[in-house]
Parts: structure tokens; C-alpha cells; sequence
């Protein structure tokens, strides 16, 4: 291994450096400085004689005495069964005080794509106690759903309700062992309060025990965010495709990563894409959610949750925008229902779960399931859409059917958005509150609910079908 | 690769590496021609020449390449391979079967450096001559046909790169029987030899004759399409909308039920589980017009969004070049692309890769004439060898935070002719498919009434035109119903909003997961509009008669509507329904 001491620029987070011998594309670099430190960085760019070098410390502290040592490999992360229970900085490294890592492999962590063809569809549901998701947005093993939200709303307290609640209903045969749960929570640039908060949630719960817990905080390098969640999802699939973990990652914040990504592109005077995001974005993150998943023959799944906060609330910004594109769905969570006090403050009406409808009905979760969650979802939208024509005429104005549809909307966010933090519900409960509040309106208005459902759990005495039901209050 | 006149050229060696882009030296190369880079040997395309440096777009992913490693040129431009087994394949944008690479690699994930043939060479095919030995034959004509499927019979062509145009030779040779791809099957006096296998460079369209102006539909089974909005085989069509409004569904839901002889359907930046979904779904689905298999008409590629960018750039030449090759067998085929905005997005990726100046929103300046020479290749054409056949092209396209200004679905509007606007709001509310009917049009509507005509009813055209008259009169009294609420109408217009419901939920929504409703033939399409048009005049006849509209509006028999389209024996339902709606409007008066 050679030592350079070459250095001809430094820029931002990028240090370029003369060599002469052949350096591979990614290769990862140690920078020694003067005072000892010693930096870590990655080659984004290798040409004849130059390299340009992303450090992920940043490049504070370096001059053009500083040696340079290229590794001659690509990044990796050591992966172990024991790494579950520990708390880990945004590159790998332990922070808990525990003991050494002892390695059973040491993987890439660009992970390579999974091959379309050898992937396995999911279709399992996962049970995380919480309606707005498990009724209307089911979550299936394998997927990815980010929980689209923004600053100053409780998603931290959502994930980790989540990540609490969650389980798999295992299939009934029992044959051979049950595939066990695990949470791997990567942070990305998140302040220290907020991780702290996380900690001791994780703590407190004893969630930590099934768990590995990647930080990258706020006044971390902006430049290690670009490989946490890759050593986060190396971490997962390791435990997942070889040790037969469920996984559940979760990723926060994503907007942090993506300003990392901008910063880094900015720094190498790229040719801006969209808001001076690089062009390569979508790519990029592709990369990362595209990790989920479950493959043929494995027996278990990388289901990710990342979390990201929309500057704004505007879902049309390049980094929801581009995620949406690339997820399997999205949660929102809103502004609007939060100073309602509603907790989780989950908007159904622009979410959704694109694997939800293989993932429910007979045999997965109840036979009825699709259809409620059609029914609810048109009825409190229409209960949505009387709101405002509510504030022009009042409700005397409405019709009677009208009336129950805004009755429906008030009690379906009462009753059944609104379940506190803490609150583990069933898929039984959820579908049952679901009938409780369905039976508001008249049967022939649940088109999309299938005649024999109807007949056996339709509440007749739950006001829906009697014409003299004062609704206008 | 097949020998051409063009040896192979100098090698070269790498300059510098940056993501998927390599810029080489001292290769003599032209441009688009592929080369292997590294030890590993990754394929890449020549994409810009410049003195003794030649620019390259790798097709895998370039972690740990190195300055100094050797560049291969094979001097022929990008190809695909050409012959019996390309249906019932799925392929990776470069044309490699993805089941071949999972064996080769011998691991679930896709590894750098490992090529394989797009057409299995080993099989063997029985081949059925169709020509005699003096026959004359010349560009394109048929010499024999294979059973590619249980459902295509393939047809063996003369390759329209062999003969000169207008040129015909005389059959010298012919052989019959088991035969592999590559084994001759027929020799001709000027020395050439035709085999089941040919190779066409993918960004050049196969030569045709003439094109001809589309008259046949493209029947979907989907009632907005086929009956409001419809398609001609030979079509072009583009399907905006922002993530989550259903443009996967409705690709899927076409690639399942369009009455196309073959499917191509191009997933290019597509989720890797949606691309897994089509691979299960399809072997074990029916094709409504033959019984078989769907696979069995379909070639898939699926170069999921976390493939390396630019084999998603070539896969839709990829996937237009298979279906020029079907097409010319006189097969109508059908290709959807699944998204075409990624496909532009890799464009602008390897373009500012090569820091070109950027067009608008950083796209490159040649974005709208790629798009239209896409677009352009799909058509209804007569071809070399006089048969008929056709290309559709159904592009899906996801405009950034659902804006239809921005530039790709711009640039794909001004070429298209039929435009469904995918809708968040309708969506939303769970109005499946949730194509606006306002926005969207067809400008096939017209030429392809005459077929609709005769196959289906003769006033197929006045009662889609109705049907739309009564949705916009419906859009422009919602606007006052905002304001002033439903009662406030007057008793006809408020039976119009009623009447327009029925429409919305009954004949524009459809559900693509029951198994009956998921697939509407034309005939049913008909009648479910017809029993709308019975209420809606039997309604008014009884409004005219005095009975009040909230009397109408609470027959019983009106919401049966709802429940035509998960009918199987439907025609008996219709016409009780129609004779029940009558019946129960007239007792009221």
C-alpha cells in the first residue's frame, strides 16, 4: 500500500490528490493529517494521474502535507448476528462502550441489484397494531413505505410505534423455526434530542434487543449520511437473506441524505438537476429502496419504512417526489390533523400501499378486508368534500345522507385514525371499528362492499338504515 | 455476434472512471459501437469521440474499475438477437434473459461481466419450410415458420440486411426439422445463408414500405378506453399521472387484456416487486382471445429502477426493436413502456455525466427529438415482405409532482394521439382507473368508429357522444353544487347529477382485481352504457309526468347498475334491469 502526500486541492468535502498507480472507482481512502487524525473517504472520480476523494468526516483539518492511503478495496461493512443489541455511528462503528465487533463476513455495501427474476412477490401482511395502516394502508413484508411528513410533526413518534408494534402473524404449519423480527434503525443527520428520544423508547420497550441502531446526528459529517443507509441495508440484508430475520428498517430523515448528496454534487460542480439536486438522484436513491424485498427461497425480508420531512409540505419537491415514484406507497402525515390533537395524524385519503391488495383478503388477513377499506375510504372522502360546502351553507342546508356522510368523517377520525401512540390494536379490532362505523350509513350505499359481507357484519341497529335518525346537530 | 466486414478495431485503455460513464484512449471506435471495459469485461457504448478519447456509457456497475485496464471494441453497434424464443423470456434492458443470468451468476443478485444471448442457441426448433427450392424470394419474405409458442406461430425471415432492396434470390437450399438458431436453414444462389436467428442494431428502425393510416382498435377490455378514449392498433398513446394515480395498473391491465397478437412490455425504471408481479401473474393468467397462457404472446424487460442507468436508457430501443421484428411477420403487436420519464431522466443522467449543456430542466436539448423518434417507429405499416402488421406504443409517463408542463410530457404530447390524463384526486377517492375523462382525448376516435359500428351496435358513436355531453354538463353543475349544494338545482338537472353518478361509478370505474370486471368486452361496454341511457330517459319521461326527482332517484333497480360489471352472463341481466327500470319509473306515473 502506497502513501501519498499529494494533495493538490481541497474543496468543500472533496480532496483531490495526484497518483501514480491505477485506483479503482470507489475505492476507499484513508487521509492521515498532521496532527495524527486520521479521515475517511471514498473516490468518486479516478482519472490518469488524479483522484478526487469524498471524505466522509469532512475535510476540516487536512492540508497538502496530509497522506493519503488508498485501500484498494471498496467500502464494506462487517456484518455479524451480534451486531443486534448495539448502537453503532454513521459509518459502523460502536459507540455503546460494548465490545469489538467480531465480523462473520465483511460485505459491500453497494449492494448489488437483486435480480428482478429471483425476487419473490410480497404478499405477507405485517401487523403493526395501528389502523390508519394496518385498515387502509397495509404494510406487507418486503415492501417499502415511507411515511411522508414534515417538520414538527410527531413521525419520530409513529416509527417507533411501529417499530414497537410490529409483527408477523407466522404462517400456521410451523415448519421448521419461526423467522424472528428485527428492527435496524438508521439516522440520518437527526438532532441529538430527537435520537436521544429514540434511545430511550428503544430502551425502555426493550426494542433494542432485536435491534441495531445506526447514528449519524445532526452536527455529524453532512458526508457519512451518503453511507449510513447503505450500511444500514448491507446490515439487513445480511440478517434477512442469511440469517432469516424479518428486518424492518427504518430510515430517517431522508432529506438530510439527499441535502448530503446536493452538497456533495455542488462541491464537484455537476450540472444541477431539479432545485440544484443532482440528476442522479433518483438513481441514487433507487439504490437504497430498492434493497427491499424478499428473494426466492430465502426465508426472510427487508421491509423499509423511511421517513422524510417535505420542506414545505409539498409533496411535488424533488426528494418526495422522486421517492414516491420509487416506493411501493406513502403515509401521510398532516399538519392539520395534528393540531387536531389526532394521534398518529394520518392522512388516508392521499396514502396508500400499493401491495396492500395482495397482501389482504382470505387466507391473509379477513375475506372482508379490500372491501371495507374501499367503502371507508370513499365514504370519508366524500365527508371530506361536504366539510367545505359545510362552511358555505351549513349543515341544515345538506341532505340527510349528506349528514351521515359528515358524520361518518367526524366519528372515522375519532374512532378510528385517532388511537393514541400507545394503543397496539388488532387487525379484528380495526375491521370491527371499521363495521361499527360503516353501519352509519345506509346498506345500499356500500357499493363497494360484497352483498354477504354485508349481511354478516352489518350492524342493523347502528342507525344507518332508519329514516328518522336525527344526523344534523 | 455475427461476422461483419467491420474487424474488430484497436483496443484501447481506460482514462478515468466516473460512475457509469468511462472515458477511454487510444481506442479506434465509431460511435455507438459497444465495447467491454475492464478485466471483468462490463459491456458500455460508445456515446462520444473526441480526438484520441472516446466517451463510454457502461451497462453495469462500475465500483472498482480502474485507470489503465484494457477496452475492448467488437466494432458493431448495440444489437439485439433476433428469432424463436424471444416470448415468453424476460430480459434485462440489454437483452440478457434474467433467468440465465440467475443461473450463470449462481446467486440472486445481478454480478458485473457476465453476458449471455438474448436467444437460448442450444434449443432446437422444428422448422417448417414454406418455400421451394428455385422459389424466388427477397427482403423480409418468409421461408418457413417454427411454433414459437402455443400461441405464435414465428415466422422465418429472409434478413432485409442481406439483399439489396428490390433484389430477390433464387432458393438453392432448404433444410427441415430440429434445428437449432444458428444452423442455416435456407441457402440462396448469391451465396447468402438464412438462419433462424438474425441481429439488428437497436437504435435503427427495420425497413417497412409504407405507412398506412390505422383503422382497427386496439381493444382493451377497459370500458374509459375502449369506449371513450380508444386506440388503434399501430397507435401511440401516453399515460401521465403523478405516483400513486394507477399508470402501473393500467399498463399491467393492457399488457394482460389489449387483443394485440404480442405483448412487449418494457418495464424501464420500474420497482423491482411490480416487475416480479407481472413474472408471477402472467404464466398463470389466460389470454381472453386464445385460452392460453398470457406468456406465451409476451416478451417482458424489466430493467428496474435500480439497474444501472444506462441499459434503462437502451431498453425501450430494446423493446421497440423485438416488436419491429413480430411486426414484420405481419403480427399486430403492442408495446408499453413503463415510464418513459425515467427513460428521459437516464438520458439526462448520462448527459450531464458528459457535461452537456442542458436543455430545459436539465434535460438534454435532443430530449424531444429522441422522444418522436421513438414514438415514430410504432405505426401501422405495410411491410418488405407486403404482409400487414402493427406497433402500438403505450408510453407511461411520471411527470414530477404531477405537473403536465414539464418537459417530457410536453415533448411526448406533440407526438401522441391519444392522451389519458391519470388524476391524484380521482385516486384518491379510489375512482379506479382514474383517467380523467375531461382532460383526456383520442384523436383515433373518428377512423375507428366504423369498426366499432359494425362489430358492435350502429350507434356505437352517438351514445359515447352522449355519454361525454352528460359528464361535462355534470362538471359544470358540480361547480354551482360547491357553491349552493345539490337541492338548491332544479328537479332536471339535479336527475342529470344522478344520471352522470351512474356513469362515474358504474361505467368509467372498473375493478381490475375481480375477476369478471377486470376484463369489459366491447358488447358489454355497449350495453352498460345503453341501461344508463334507459334510466336516463325513462327518468326524464317520468320527471315530464310530474314525479318528484327524489321518487326517481330511489327505485330500487337504479343501483343494480353498479353491479352489471361483476356480471358474467350480463346480456340477460341488462335486459332485466332495463325491463325493471321501466317498469318501476312507469308505476311511479
Amino acid at each position: 500500500m502506497k502513501e501519498y502526500q499529494t494533495i493538490t486541492e481541497i474543496s468543500g468535502p472533496l480532496v483531490y490528490a495526484e497518483v501514480d498507480e491505477a485506483i479503482g472507482y470507489d475505492e476507499i481512502v484513508e487521509i492521515e493529517t498532521a496532527q495524527g487524525e486520521t479521515l475517511r473517504g471514498q473516490v468518486l472520480e479516478s482519472s490518469d494521474g488524479v483522484v478526487a476523494i469524498q471524505v466522509f468526516e469532512g475535510t476540516s483539518g487536512i492540508d497538502q502535507e496530509a497522506s493519503v492511503r488508498f485501500l484498494g478495496e471498496t467500502m464494506k461493512m462487517p456484518v455479524t448476528e451480534d451486531l443486534l443489541g448495539r448502537v453503532l455511528d454513521g459509518s459502523g462503528r460502536p459507540i455503546d462502550g460494548g465490545p469489538d465487533i467480531v465480523p462473520e463476513e465483511r460485505q459491500d455495501i453497494v449492494g448489488a441489484a437483486i435480480n428482478p427474476y429471483s425476487r419473490e412477490y410480497p404478499e405477507e401482511f405485517i401487523e403493526t397494531g395501528v389502523s390508519a395502516i394496518d385498515g387502509m394502508n397495509t404494510l406487507v413484508r418486503g415492501q417499502k413505505l415511507p411515511i411522508f411528513s414534515s417538520s414538527g410533526q410527531p413521525h419520530s413518534e409513529l416509527a417507533m410505534q411501529i417499530a414497537r408494534q410490529a409483527s408477523v402473524p407466522e404462517e400456521e404449519e410451523g415448519d421448521g423455526e419461526a423467522s424472528e423480527f428485527a428492527v435496524i434503525f438508521g439516522a440520518m443527520g437527526i438532532t441529538a434530542e430527537e435520537a436521544n428520544e429514540f434511545m430511550e423508547d428503544f430502551e425502555r420497550t426493550g426494542a433494542l434487543e432485536r435491534s441495531v441502531v445506526f447514528m449519524n446526528l445532526a452536527d455529524d459529517p453532512a458526508v457519512e449520511r451518503t453511507v449510513t443507509p447503505r450500511m444500514v441495508l448491507t446490515t439487513a440484508e445480511y440478517l434477512a437473506f442469511e440469517k432469516d430475520y424479518h428486518v424492518l428498517v427504518i430510515l430517517t430523515d431522508m432529506t438530510n441524505y439527499c441535502e448530503a448528496l446536493r452538497e456533495i454534487g455542488a462541491a464537484r460542480e455537476e450540472v444541477p438537476g431539479r432545485r440544484g439536486y443532482p440528476g442522479y438522484m433518483y438513481t441514487d436513491l433507487a439504490q437504497l429502496y430498492e434493497r427491499a424485498g424478499r428473494i426466492e427461497g430465502r426465508d426472510g425480508s427487508v421491509t423499509q419504512i423511511p421517513i422524510l420531512t417535505m420542506p414545505g409540505d409539498d409533496d411535488t419537491h424533488p426528494i418526495p417526489d422522486l421517492t414516491g415514484y420509487i416506493t411501493e406507497g406513502q403515509i401521510y402525515v398532516d399538519p392539520d390533523l395534528n393540531s387536531q390533537g389526532l394521534q398518529p395524524p394520518v392522512n388516508v385519503l392521499p396514502s396508500l400501499s400499493r401491495l396492500m391488495d395482495d397482501g389482504i383478503g382470505e387466507g391473509l388477513t379477513r375475506a372482508d378486508h379490500g372491501d371495507v377499506s374501499d367503502q371507508m375510504y370513499a365514504a370519508y372522502a366524500e365527508g371530506e368534500d361536504l366539510r367545505d360546502l359545510v362552511n358555505i351553507v351549513g349543515r341544515e342546508a345538506l341532505s340527510e345522507r349528506d349528514n351521515k356522510y359528515l358524520d361518518f368523517a367526524d366519528r372515522f377520525e375519532k374512532e378510528f385514525i385517532d388511537q393514541g401512540f400507545d394503543t397496539n390494536r388488532g387487525l379484528e379490532e380495526t375491521l370491527e371499528i371499521g363495521w361499527d362505523l360503516l353501519s352509519m350509513l345506509p346498506k345500499e350505499e356500500l357499493n363497494r362492499v360484497d352483498q354477504d359481507f354485508i349481511e354478516e357484519y352489518y350492524r342493523e341497529d347502528a342507525g344507518g338504515e332508519t329514516e328518522t335518525e336525527a344526523t344534523a346537530d | 455476434m455475427s461476422q461483419t466486414e467491420a474487424a474488430v478495431r484497436d483496443d484501447g485503455i481506460i482514462a478515468s472512471v466516473s460512475g457509469p460513464v468511462v472515458v477511454a484512449r487510444d481506442l479506434d471506435a465509431r460511435m455507438n459501437d459497444v465495447v467491454y471495459v475492464g478485466d471483468e469485461g462490463l459491456m458500455g457504448e460508445v456515446i462520444e469521440i473526441e480526438d484520441d478519447t472516446t466517451t463510454i456509457q457502461v451497462y453495469e456497475e462500475t465500483s472498482g474499475i480502474s485507470p489503465g485496464e484494457p477496452v475492448e471494441n467488437t466494432g458493431e453497434p448495440l444489437t439485439v438477437d433476433l428469432g424463436p424464443g424471444l416470448l415468453d423470456t424476460i430480459y434485462d434492458g440489454v437483452q440478457r434473459p434474467l433467468d440465465v443470468l440467475e443461473d450463470k451468476m449462481g446467486s440472486p443478485y445481478l454480478d458485473r461481466g457476465v453476458d449471455a444471448p438474448g436467444i437460448e442457441l442450444d434449443e432446437e426448433w422444428e422448422f417448417e419450410p414454406e418455400v421451394a427450392e428455385g422459389d424466388e424470394v427477397g427482403r423480409g419474405d418468409v421461408v418457413g415458420t417454427v411454433e414459437e409458442t402455443v400461441t405464435i406461430d414465428h415466422k422465418v425471415m429472409v434478413p432485409p440486411d442481406i439483399l439489396e432492396e428490390d433484389e430477390t434470390a433464387e432458393v438453392v437450399a432448404i433444410e427441415s426439422g430440429s434445428m437449432t438458431v444458428e444452423e442455416t436453414v435456407v441457402e440462396l444462389d448469391n451465396g447468402a445463408e438464412v438462419s433462424m436467428r438474425q441481429e439488428w442494431p437497436v437504435r435503427e428502425a427495420r425497413p417497412t414500405v409504407e405507412k398506412k393510416t390505422p383503422r382497427t382498435p386496439l381493444v382493451s377490455g377497459q370500458r374509459i378506453l375502449d369506449g371513450l378514449f380508444p386506440i388503434a392498433k399501430g397507435g401511440t398513446a401516453a399515460i401521465p399521472g403523478p405516483f400513486g394515480s394507477g399508470k402501473t395498473v393500467t399498463q399491467h391491465q393492457l399488457a394482460k387484456y389489449a387483443d394485440a397478437d404480442i405483448i412487449i412490455y418494457v418495464g424501464c425504471g420500474e420497482r423491482g416487486n411490480e416487475m416480479t408481479e407481472v413474472i408471477d401473474d402472467f404464466p398463470e393468467l389466460e389470454d381472453p382471445s386464445t385460452g392460453n397462457p398470457l406468456m406465451a404472446r409476451t416478451s417482458l424487460i424489466a430493467n428496474t429502477s435500480n439497474m444501472p442507468v444506462a441499459a434503462r436508457e437502451s431498453c425501450v430501443y430494446t423493446g421497440i426493436t423485438i416488436a419491429e421484428f413480430y411486426r414484420d411477420m405481419g403480427y399486430d403487436v403492442a408495446l408499453m413502456a413503463d415510464s418513459t420519464s425515467r427513460w428521459a431522466e437516464a438520458m439526462r443522467e448520462i448527459s450531464s455525466r458528459l457535461e452537456e449543456m442542458p436543455g430545459e430542466e436539465g434535460y438534454p436539448a435532443y430530449l424531444a427529438a429522441r422522444l418522436s423518434q421513438f414514438y415514430e417507429r410504432a405505426g401501422y405499416f405495410e411491410n418488405i415482405n407486403g404482409t400487414e402488421g402493427s406497433v402500438s406504443a403505450i408510453g407511461a409517463v411520471s411527470p414530477p409532482g404531477g405537473d403536465f408542463s414539464e418537459p417530457v410530457t410536453q415533448n411526448t404530447l406533440r407526438i401522441v394521439k391519444t392522451f389519458w390524463a391519470l388524476d391524484a384526486d380521482l385516486a384518491e377517492r379510489r375512482h379506479f382507473p382514474s383517467i380523467n375523462w375531461n382532460e383526456s382525448y383520442s384523436l383515433y376516435k373518428d377512423q375507428l368508429d366504423p369498426w366499432f359500428q359494425d362489430a358492435v351496435a350502429d350507434d356505437w358513436p352517438e351514445k359515447r357522444q352522449w355519454a361525454v355531453d352528460v359528464l361535462d354538463e355534470e362538471t359544470e353543475l358540480q361547480e354551482i353544487v360547491q357553491l349552493v349544494g345539490k337541492d338548491a338545482l332544479p328537479e332536471d338537472q339535479q336527475l342529470t347529477l344522478e344520471v352522470a353518478r351512474y356513469l362515474r361509478e358504474a361505467y368509467l370505474q372498473q375493478n381490475a382485481f375481480h375477476p369478471v370486471d377486470t376484463y369489459c368486452p366491447p358488447e358489454k361496454t355497449y350495453l352498460m352504457l345503453t341501461t344508463i341511457k334507459t334510466l336516463n330517459d325513462e327518468a326524464f319521461d317520468a320527471l315530464e309526468a310530474g314525479v318528484p326527482v327524489d321518487e326517481i332517484i330511489d327505485i330500487d333497480a337504479a343501483p343494480k347498475i353498479n353491479r352489471i360489471g361483476v356480471q358474467e352472463d350480463y346480456e340477460e341481466y341488462v335486459d332485466d334491469l332495463k325491463s325493471e327500470i321501466t317498469e318501476e319509473l312507469r308505476s311511479l306515473y
